[in-house]
């Protein structure tokens, strides 16, 4: 079975990468093996995040630049993120709402994610999920993260360029200085500038760009573009902005350092998420971890201490990196 | 392995002016734990079965108020089929006259929910029905 829906992938089939996206989110064991396949087959598209605040435009900023870049004979995966209810469970995912001109292309594929209580503005499987596009030959991959606020800047350990989406109107000059999402982008792009207040923005956020001592540190300096995506205005400069940070990055040999720190990332994440899931699993079995639990409770044990017992007990690895300080 | 959500499409084939009902839906899947992917207004059948076959959905639930359902709630079942996705459960409302209603399910919708259904009804049906 794995192997029909690994070729499918890697021809492209929309039911094969679809049905392998929900293995992933579902934490279905098939995903794994099919993974492992297609993985030699990834590295070859572009990852774009777009990201920015609940409203700020990002759907629509995603339709219009994925047609551009489908008249410029691109292919187009779209991953869009949007949140689950930490109370229900359940999402709305609207996100297509805004995409009904490149829906029926079938030079692009968009897939709908909901966050499922992974915080960071994605979801757990969506770096998965553009592998799986990747896989399929799809020439760019879109990231839209959820409406993030200040602190939610995954987006940065998987896409090559970030765009940050911003909009006049939510808050004074301070709001541009802050720390976080303020500093991601590659591409700043103010939105809805056809509202009040825009241009005023446009150079508040260009100052800060120019003034940042971290951000005057980098090679590349992020351009600040105007765009009113409803319109379809702006759109083929922000195209032009994020293909000049794309040739800076191939050209200084920047994108080969942040794959390689991407995969660093990634390949030291799976393992904590397995090893979790594997120790989880074990101690869940026969009530050994309410056992624990009341033990902790009632001051028999203590939480560090059982900690690195578990280590000791669990993993095969010199004493020196598992003990930093047990007793 | 994680628990398994069920994954809705709530489309609106045809040019229906407006799509209060089917936001409200929408929110009642989502609040009974549902991941519902809203595709918004004036979509066509074409468009409804790719967002199916692209979100993996386990439910595609059509809305209709001008008179349109018996030519486009038949098209995306005949569609879904196609492209074998026989198992979506296909479920319908809005203003659908009780006569047209045998044909529809003889057309493969599941069911049809007229104006007045209690939403928990709606909500027990698709979880007993769709696919496990």
């Amino acid at each position: 079975m794995d192997t029909d829906y690994v070729a499918e992938i890697l021809k492209g089939s929309p039911r094969a990468i679809s049905r392998v996206i929900s293995w992933l989110e579902n934490d279905d064991p098939r995903a794994s093996g099919c993974m492992e396949k297609i993985y030699p087959h990834t590295g070859r598209a572009y990852i774009l995040g777009i990201t920015g605040s609940p409203g700020s435009g990002k759907s629509s900023l995603t339709d219009k630049l994925t047609q551009k870049l489908r008249s410029q004979g691109l292919t187009v995966g779209i991953v869009a993120v949007d949140p689950t209810s930490p109370f229900t469970g359940g999402a709305i995912l609207g996100d297509r709402v805004r995409m009904g001109d490149i829906a029926m292309d079938p030079g692009v594929f968009i897939r709908s994610m909901a966050t499922r209580g992974y915080l960071g503005g994605l979801a757990q499987a969506t770096s998965n999920a553009v592998k799986i596009l990747d896989a399929a030959g799809k020439d760019i991959i879109l990231i839209e993260t959820v409406g993030v606020g200040q602190d939610e800047v995954d987006i940065i350990r998987i896409a090559d360029t970030v765009c940050l989406v911003l909009v006049p109107g939510l808050g004074d000059v301070i709001q541009s200085m802050k720390a976080g999402v303020m500093e991601i982008a590659d591409v700043y792009v103010i939105n809805k500038s056809d509202r009040p207040g825009a241009d005023q923005l446009c150079a508040e956020v260009t100052h800060r760009v120019a003034q940042d001592v971290e951000i005057r540190a980098r090679q590349w300096p992020p351009p600040v573009v105007q765009t009113v995506a409803t319109e379809n205005e702006g759109i083929d400069e922000m195209a032009d902005a994020i293909q000049a940070h794309r040739s800076y990055l191939e050209q200084s040999n920047r994108l080969i350092d942040k794959r390689r720190e991407r995969t660093r990332d990634e390949t030291l994440q799976m393992i904590h998420y397995e090893l979790f899931r594997a120790i989880k699993a074990y101690l869940s079995r026969d009530h050994r971890m309410d056992q624990l639990v009341s033990d902790i409770m009632e001051r028999r044990e203590n939480p560090y201490r059982l900690m690195h017992r578990m280590l000791k007990n669990y993993l095969r690895l010199p004493e020196s990196d598992i003990s930093l300080n047990a007793d | 392995m994680a628990e398994k959500k069920i994954k809705m499409i709530v489309a609106k084939p045809g040019l229906d002016g407006h799509d209060r009902g089917a936001k409200l839906l929408s929110r009642i899947f989502a609040e009974a734990g549902m991941e519902v992917i809203y595709t918004g207004l004036r979509q066509t059948p074409e468009m409804i079965v790719a967002a199916a076959v692209q979100e993996d959905a386990d439910v595609v639930g059509l809305s209709s108020l001008s008179g349109v359902h018996n030519y486009f709630f038949p098209r995306v079942v005949e569609l879904l089929r196609e492209k074998q996705m026989n198992d979506v459960l296909v479920v319908g409302g809005g203003i659908i006259p009780k006569e047209d209603i045998p044909g529809l399910k003889q057309a493969g919708v599941a069911e049809i929910f007229g104006p007045g259904t209690n939403t928990e009804t709606i909500v027990n049906f698709i979880k007993e029905n769709v696919r496990k």
